[in-house]
């Protein structure tokens, strides 16, 4: 008897269970579709959705980027390449500066790997093209004239090398110690 | 003479007839396809060539046109070539008997609407049937691919196996129209279709065809998680729409098919006849797109013991029991 019973709940089980997602599936049938219809409606991208790449400037208006080389070393894909330059005044810049977004996977790590917040992620990702060649950004395409994420960092406030300044004129920095004065 | 000329102008015209509306019906129910699962999974489904999308066979067509035709290293190239051709056709050769009005009487003869009103209509299908399998088999040993050998094995298994449930559901009515006419299957429906009397072997059927057709949840041959595509892929451009028009076509098919069966075809009040077989004819599809965005997919194994432990004997319980119904009633 016992064993009667259990095909048959096996039976009961089995069938309402093959029958119940018809009744799902159905539903959704008559529910207004989640899509987002894309060229039409375009979504609000949060600040941090990482898209397309650009190279920001300090508030003096200065480029940030100083050839560190930093984040084409964190490039997972090796889409960054640049030369090295310095100015009269000793900072550095990029004498060129070149992205391959037909390689970047836009992962973000240049970003995090970047000391002077030169080089950022922005929502923008509509930039496909018919031709792989155009996808390399050169250093003029990816230039902007802001300061993307913290406008008022200013990386040669804080450290690096004087910049026609005197030591102890930088951001919390304290007065330069005069080393006669501290004799035991 | 001119009679006989007559006659043959109707037949040309009835098989154009056919062939138009089949294609066209199936690059639609291509779309149609896209469609419903687009609203089943709560998406839009293709809605940017044309008004809703309605020419995107079009556009698919002539996409399919102008891919590069690549044929693998190893391949066979001459089973390669031809074996996509033999499921479109087999499967447009077998609606030449399957009826779809009541006959018109045009200038005082007679036209029967259907193209062939062949004697054994309902052998010449399963013949057909089992011819599509090679389209598969060899399509799979044609490649020269793993996958689409693997494909192809388990899709020839599946298909030979389901052929005998789906030859035993229709002895019932056989047995009932006492006649292997599609056209007398049909008339034998007028009062009542076959599906009030023999709901057990359009279910038996209907599981079959699926199997037949290899959809889900029966789609083993060309499970994507596993195999790609299973037995067609390495085919592309205008090879793989053959193909996948051959599917199509057989799933249009099937559908006549079981308004043939077991719905009384044409037959049905207030409108025409041929509406009503459209009608009856849809209804199979749609059904099948339905499964498909509901249930996963079968094992190889859970597949067969389907077919042969739970279809095939029922399937020949249920002609006992119409036999022994049929005598009792005589
Ligand atoms: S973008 Fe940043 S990490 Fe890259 S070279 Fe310039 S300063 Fe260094
Ligand atoms: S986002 Fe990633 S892949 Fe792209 S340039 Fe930066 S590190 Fe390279």
């Amino acid at each position: 008897m016992d064993e009667r019973n259990g095909f048959l709940k096996n039976m009961v089980q089995g069938t309402t269970g093959l029958m119940e997602p018809f009744w799902v599936t159905l539903k959704h049938l008559f529910r207004k579709p989640i899509t987002e219809q894309y060229p039409e409606y375009k979504r609000e991208l949060p600040p941090r959705a990482r898209g397309r790449i650009v190279l920001t400037r300090s508030p003096d208006k200065e480029e940030r980027c100083v050839a560190c080389q930093l984040c084409s070393a964190a490039c997972p894909v090796s889409c960054i390449s640049m030369q090295s330059a310095v100015r009269q005044d000793g900072r550095r810049y990029a004498e060129w500066f070149r992205i391959n977004f037909g390689r970047c996977i836009f992962c973000g790590l240049c970003e995090e790997a970047c000391p002077t917040l030169a080089i950022q992620l922005t929502p923008d990702f509509e930039m496909s093209e018919d031709d792989p060649l155009k996808l390399i950004y050169e250093k003029h395409q990816l230039l902007v004239d802001h300061g993307g994420k913290d406008p008022d960092y200013d990386f040669y406030k804080h450290a690096g090398v004087a910049v026609g300044r005197e030591p102890g004129t930088h951001d919390n920095e304290h007065p330069a110690a005069n080393p006669k004065t501290n004799f035991p | 003479m001119t009679l006989w000329l007559a006659g043959f102008a109707v037949l040309l015209v009835k098989l154009v007839l056919v062939l138009a509306v089949v294609m066209a019906g199936a690059a639609y129910l291509v779309l149609v396809e896209r469609k419903l699962l687009g609203r089943f999974q709560l998406r839009y489904g293709p809605n940017r060539v044309g008004p809703f999308g309605l020419l995107q066979p079009l556009a698919d067509g002539a996409k399919m046109l102008l891919k590069e035709d690549l044929v693998p290293a190893g391949a066979d190239k001459f089973l390669f070539f031809i074996i996509p051709a033999v499921l479109p056709m087999t499967t447009l050769l077998a609606f030449a008997v399957v009826p779809f009005g009541t006959e018109l009487t045009i200038m005082g003869q007679k036209v029967p609407m259907v193209i062939s009103d062949l004697d054994v209509g309902v052998l010449f299908v399963l013949a057909l049937s089992s011819v599509g399998v090679y389209s598969l088999a060899l399509g799979g040993w044609a490649s020269n691919s793993k996958y689409s050998l693997l494909g192809a094995v388990r899709g020839v298994g599946q298909m030979i196996s389901y052929e005998l449930p789906l030859g035993l559901t229709l002895v019932p009515v056989v047995m009932m129209a006492k006649s292997m006419s599609l056209v007398d299957i049909v008339n034998a429906q007028a009062s009542m279709p076959f599906i009030v009397y023999q709901p057990v072997a359009f279910i038996l059927f209907f599981v079959s065809a699926l199997a037949e057709i290899k959809r889900t949840p029966f789609d083993l041959a060309e499970a994507e998680n596993e195999l790609q595509a299973g037995y067609h892929m390495e085919y592309s451009g205008m090879r793989f729409a053959l193909f996948f028009l051959g599917e199509y076509v057989n799933m249009i098919f099937l559908g006549a098919l079981a308004a043939v069966f077991f719905m009384g075809g044409w037959s049905g009040p207030v409108l025409p006849p041929i509406v009503w077989m459209l009608i009856k004819t849809s209804i199979m599809p749609i059904l099948l797109i339905w499964i498909r965005a509901t249930l996963p997919r079968l094992r190889p194994d859970q597949l067969m013991r389907l077919c042969w432990v739970w279809l095939a004997p029922l399937a020949l319980v249920n002609i006992l029991a119409t036999g022994a119904v049929m005598l009792l009633a005589g």
